[in-house]
């Protein structure tokens, strides 16, 4: 055996494994797909098959139906109204207090900046129980105010990332913008903007994830069924008061990874450039 | 060096304009101020009190505190489930995600696209979708039954769903969360290229092999990066609670109660808001101290290149 052959079959075993173990990886996922296109009496026998013996779309049509008078698309829009406004306001507020925090010098700075750092540590959800007495007093229960207000403030961990991509980019820049008479907002919108768009998008990403999959939020502060978004709903068909439709209840979990799939394959780079650079600069 | 003459030009360069400064971080600190420094305040006020919601809190001094550390069973089966769920999460989560980022390290055909592949759990893991799946997955008559029966590894009988027996509930609920190891892996890969090729070759030169490179190189040369994936994974695999709220709902027999799931119980189940935030209060000090001994005792296993570079 030359070396050459010895070479081929390396490479061989190498990707032999690796698609194995994938395939291992996401059978899961393959799994809920195939289910949702497998009658309701044929999911259950010979469960582990990824092959429906017979192709149907009849969950999806169920599924959709909904709860009571609200099909999916109703709990798809509220998601919609939640998610959009929430990952906007993040995505901008953290930019602007990573500018401040990176190209500005101004009293009690490094105070706020160690506050900001602790957060990102802090167990949030030690701040359940009071957050919730806090917009129970304010009476934004069964709003969506307890999720989109404070995501207009920002968050630590964007802030941390729109920093790193912002300390990257040369002071000269800004600088030589102040000779030419520009003010520190013409900076941020003129010069900053376009060059750490990629961490806003990276920001934006992982802000749709988090809030599209929140399933605790909605949980302490929606009350009304009409309100519910795709994450409470998707819960209500495993309640065993409920009729369990496993059938429908997979074809909706699918649809509800649509938007999550969508959204991986068109910005991947952005979600890999985003965890390596705070990973490591962290 | 050059980064040290960059912050030294910036300082000068930088004139104090406190207005301005203060606008850009402005929501940020108004939302640091009002939705977590008065909550943490709030918090350790009711930890002291008896607070249903509906009444005013009534001032018990430290009676939740000492009711949670002489007379609750629970507390003490959370923190036994919660130490155990860590225990083994972190170390084979980190392990799965360095061992497949050392597949991945050598740039090859479809790496790319193998790369996205491990990743995919991670994106959906989260999701109540997930979730609600992975009941099923191991349901009774899901598929870890038909298969470990068409096998015949298992006899029907024996069939049960594993989320619901007490002893393997917690172990679904850690196989979920070993399956999402694809943001330490990507964070060893980014670590793994930074690693200089001339150390490998060096080392092939002196006639070490692939187990003494791994060892003597690249564990060392990442062991900033492992403590910063250890830290973020133990304080990340403390607070886990919301696949067990869907999965299990702490069940069968609290053998899954994971703390902060204790807490939620506590305070919006029972409505016992004071005794609640004694718990938080618990966690967040516990927080605290663990983050502190991992920041303290790095320096003694975290080796850096150059230590100039760091502070």
């Amino acid at each position: 055996m030359n070396r050459k052959t010895k070479r081929a079959l390396t490479t061989f075993a190498y990707h032999f494994f690796v698609i194995l173990f994938g395939f291992l990886m996401i059978y899961p996922v393959l799994w809920m797909m195939a289910s949702s296109f497998k009658p309701h009496a044929d999911i259950f026998t010979d469960a582990y098959s990824l092959i429906p013996r017979r192709v149907v779309f009849a969950n999806y049509a169920n599924g959709w139906r909904g709860f009571g008078n609200n099909t999916f698309g109703t709990f798809f829009a509220n998601s919609f109204k939640l998610v959009i406004p929430a990952t906007i306001g993040v995505v901008i507020t953290s930019a602007m207090a990573a500018f401040g925090f990176a190209r500005v010098r101004f009293r009690l700075s490094k105070l706020w900046f160690t506050c900001m750092i602790i957060t990102m540590l802090l167990p949030m959800q030690v701040l359940m129980i009071p957050q919730y007495i806090l917009f129970n007093k304010l009476g934004w229960t069964d709003t969506y105010l307890p999720i989109i207000v404070p995501a207009f403030c920002g968050q630590a961990f964007f802030i941390f990332l729109n920093m790193q991509f912002i300390q990257g980019i040369p002071i000269e820049l800004d600088e030589s913008a102040t000779i030419d008479g520009c003010g520190r907002v013409g900076i941020f919108l003129r010069i900053m903007i376009p060059l750490i768009w990629p961490a806003m998008i990276t920001s934006m990403i992982f802000s749709f994830y988090w809030r599209w999959e929140d399933y605790l939020s909605p949980l302490l502060y929606i009350r009304t069924a009409k309100k519910y978004p795709v994450s409470i709903a998707l819960k209500l068909f495993s309640d065993p008061a409920s009729v369990s439709d496993y059938g429908a209840m997979f074809a909706m979990s699918v649809l509800s990874l649509v938007p999550v799939f969508v959204i991986f394959v068109a910005f991947q780079r952005y979600l890999v450039e985003g965890i390596a650079t705070t990973g490591l600069k962290g | 060096m050059p980064q040290k003459t960059l912050t030294r030009r910036r300082k000068r360069s930088l004139e104090t304009n406190n207005i301005a400064g203060y606008l850009f971080i402005g929501p940020w600190l108004i939302g640091f101020i009002v939705f977590t420094i008065v909550p943490i305040a709030m918090s350790l006020y009711y930890s002291f009190t008896n607070y249903d919601l509906i009444g005013s809190p009534t001032w018990v001094g430290f009676q939740n505190y000492i009711t949670i550390f002489t007379n609750d069973v629970r507390f003490y089966k959370a923190v036994n489930v919660t130490v155990t769920y860590v225990l083994i999460y972190v170390p084979l989560r980190l392990a799965f995600a360095l061992f497949v980022a050392m597949l991945f390290r050598v740039p090859r055909r479809g790496v790319s696209v193998y790369r996205a592949v491990y990743y995919i759990p991670s994106v959906v893991g989260g999701s109540v979708a997930v979730a609600v799946m992975w009941k099923q997955l191991f349901g009774r008559n899901g598929v870890l039954n038909s298969f470990l029966l068409a096998i015949g590894a298992m006899a029907p009988a024996a069939a049960r769903s594993w989320t619901t027996t007490p002893s393997t509930a917690l172990g679904t609920l850690i196989v979920l969360a070993v399956w999402q190891f694809g943001s330490p892996m990507l964070i060893f890969l980014a670590g793994l290229k930074q690693i200089p090729a001339q150390l490998y070759e060096a080392a092939a030169i002196d006639g070490a092999g692939p187990i003494a490179q791994f060892f003597r190189i690249t564990i060392p040369s990442l062991s900033s990066v492992i403590f910063f994936n250890f830290l973020m994974q133990t304080i990340s695999g403390f607070l886990s609670f919301t696949q067990a709220l869907l999965i299990t709902n702490g069940g069968p027999m609290d053998r899954t109660l994971f703390y902060v799931l204790y807490i939620y119980l506590k305070g919006f189940s029972f409505n016992e808001m004071g005794y609640a935030s004694a718990l938080a209060w618990i966690m967040l000090l516990f927080m605290a101290l663990l983050t502190g001994i991992i920041f303290k005792t790095s320096n003694y296993w975290v080796f850096y290149e150059s230590k100039g570079a760091n502070k």
